[in-house]
């Protein structure tokens, strides 16, 4: 990012007009501290209602997945069949399911599974991705080379087709861990080859070359001050490719290889929910609509981030 | 160029090998026996239990059977499946359905994506743009299948306005929902992809020089901003049409298509290890082929690009 260490002072070289004028620019206190990008990325964001709508649904969705029993007393299994396909009733807003489920609470429960998932994936294949990616991107070399046909192997086999295999192959024992092995294991190249990329550009600033002329190790050069300046790009593939990762867990349920039945999962409901479509098509709208929002939180969260992090997307 | 093309196929050849030992190993590790399965519940006489290991190398360690099935792929010859089929009479049938669905959406996701990315990025901001972000981000948000159904049963079922399923009757007609619906993701990619690369290129000195020689708008527009800004989407594009081709299995379930999609499948359920090993190669190589295909592409597209 050539722009991390700009002083405030310097703003008004490449601030864009419709956004700070003069006059604000020059109100600037320049013997305050220089503003990190963080600092000026969440200045731009939180001006942004986009950041906000995103963020309050992702505070809710995750709050539903964390306290369910909060916003409904209803067990999500427990089933009576004389209310199959019953209408919305007081208590049963959504009405039930064709196992005669009230939807309402099979939605509520269903996200938690969502968002497990989703969080737990995007932290394995950012711990293996940037990890990877930064060795390859700054000591290059063999690992370098390797590193790059590996993630070619993974990206030749397509995405589902893996996930099928071997979620086939945990035939017996399917749980959460094993949906977030299963998306994490074909989904750190990405983040590798992003890592390695923004390593690769960091590498060579002056501020790389004053930290080892000044004496600072490798390692210690690669830790406190090419990760953090390569940290960019990797948080706002991380926040987009969370929602990915919930809609591949919803694919693999729907598929019946994905959670166990046991959990309440609203890309199984989905499956199940397809079956009475003639009959019933609101049945689908719930879990369909609650997976479709939490997805979409997490895409504009993306977007909000980038634009933030990004000072080129930002200036356009 | 001759030697470019030369590198990257020899590239090619470590990614070949990796992605096919990946999937042979998996499909190894995936439990149940395929051929006690051939017996069903009475069972199988061991001797021919044995004979049949035999015949499909199953009785012989992992990467031996690896190897032999690679010298089978080498010399064309993929092998039969457990039940004595030719697994290449199996793809003859599996592949030319999924081929022309997956550049049905390709094509169905270029036309519309690019066109509305254009459109979307001349007037940033605008009403439409707007439209066209929304739309996008909607479609990436609501997954496939669910996407399927609800086409499905609306236009295919409640309108009747096109067939709701494809079963044996593959045509034009019948494969444009399913096609609309395989391709509805990455055109929302296509879209945004389009829009910022137009955007980003109309501020271009390039342009502005077009644009201050007296060139017409719509000369600056298709020939100095639209082919400048179709390089990342055809960057895209090109990854995806291997990613088509595997991803059908989702799409073809619910259109009933006998495709790729469906073969692999069930293959991978009921264990068909030479099915499932050589229908994943050939995707494989349909992916790096797409790939450098799109390479070359990227000097017709950028002046600038010359493979010495």
């Amino acid at each position: 990012m050539p722009d991390a260490g700009r002083r405030p002072s310097q703003q008004h070289f490449v601030a864009p007009f419709d956004e700070d004028t003069l006059g604000t620019v020059d109100t600037v206190d320049e013997s305050a501290a220089p503003a990190s990008l963080w600092t000026e990325a969440w200045r731009s964001v939180r001006r942004r209602p986009l950041f906000w709508i995103s963020s309050t649904m992702i505070l809710l969705v995750v709050l539903l997945a964390i306290a369910p029993s909060l916003f409904t007393s209803l067990d999500p299994r427990f089933c009576e069949l004389k209310n199959s396909f019953g209408s919305p009733s007081a208590g049963h807003p959504f009405g039930y399911d064709r196992q005669g489920c009230d939807i309402y609470a099979r939605t509520i429960y269903g996200a938690s599974a969502s968002v497990t998932v989703g969080t737990l994936t995007t932290m394995l294949v950012v711990l293996i991705g940037s990890v990877v990616g930064a060795i390859a991107g700054f000591y290059g070399g063999w690992f370098d080379a390797l590193l790059s046909r590996v993630t070619d192997i993974f990206f030749a086999i397509p995405f589902i087709l893996a996930g099928i295999v071997v979620m086939t192959m945990f035939k017996e024992d399917r749980n959460v861990l094993t949906v977030v092995f299963v998306l994490g294991a074909f989904g750190w190249p990405q983040i590798a080859r992003i890592t390695r990329g923004a390593v690769l550009s960091v590498k060579n600033s002056e501020f790389i070359t004053a930290s080892t002329a000044l004496g600072a190790s490798r390692v210690t050069t690669l830790v406190r001050h090419v990760m953090p300046n390569s940290a960019a790009p990797i948080i706002v593939t991380a926040t987009v490719s969370l929602g990915i990762y919930i809609v591949a867990e919803a694919t693999l349920s729907f598929l019946g290889i994905g959670l166990p039945p046991e959990i309440t999962s609203w890309g199984a409901d989905i499956a199940k929910a397809q079956a009475s479509l003639r009959a019933e098509p609101s049945v689908l709208f719930y879990p369909a609509g609650a997976l479709a929002i939490t997805v979409l939180s997490f895409i504009m969260m993306g977007d909000v981030v980038r634009d933030a992090l990004d000072p080129k997307a930002r200036n356009r | 160029m001759g030697w470019y093309i030369g590198r990257r196929l020899l590239q090619m050849i470590p990614v070949f090998f990796g992605a096919t030992l990946l999937i042979y190993a998996m499909v190894f590790a995936l439990p149940g026996d395929p051929v006690l399965a051939l017996g069903g519940e009475r069972g199988l006489n061991p001797a021919l239990v044995a004979q049949i290991r035999a015949e499909f190398n199953l009785d012989k360690p992992f990467i031996v059977q690896y190897l032999l099935y690679l010298k089978g792929i080498l010399t064309l010859d993929f092998g039969t499946t457990f039940s004595g089929r030719e697994v290449i009479d199996v793809m003859g049938e599996a592949f030319p359905v999924t081929i022309r669905l997956a550049l049905m959406a390709l094509g169905f996701e270029a036309l519309f994506g690019v066109t509305a990315g254009l459109f979307a990025g001349l007037r940033k901001g605008g009403a439409f743009d707007a439209a066209a972000l929304v739309t996008s981000l909607l479609v990436i948000a609501v997954p496939t299948f669910v996407i399927g159904f609800v086409l499905q049963f609306v236009v295919g079922v409640r309108l009747a306005w096109l067939p709701p399923t494809v079963g044996s009757d593959v045509s034009f007609r019948t494969l444009l929902m399913p096609a609309m619906v395989l391709g509805a993701v990455s055109l929302a990619y296509v879209l945004r992809l389009t829009r910022t690369s137009v955007a980003e290129n109309l501020s271009a000195d390039f342009v502005r020089t077009a644009t201050a020689k007296g060139l017409s708008r719509r000369r600056v527009v298709t020939v100095h901003v639209l082919r400048n800004s179709l390089i990342p989407v055809v960057t895209f594009l090109g990854a995806d049409l291997g990613a088509l081709m595997g991803g059908a299995i989702i799409t073809e379930g619910i259109f009933n298509i006998n495709g790729v999609g469906g073969t692999l499948y069930r293959a991978i359920t009921t264990s068909q290890a030479p099915t499932v090993v050589s229908f994943t190669t050939v995707l494989v190589v349909v992916y790096i082929v797409a790939n450098l295909f799109v390479d070359l592409l990227y000097a017709v597209l950028d002046p600038r690009i010359r493979y010495a």
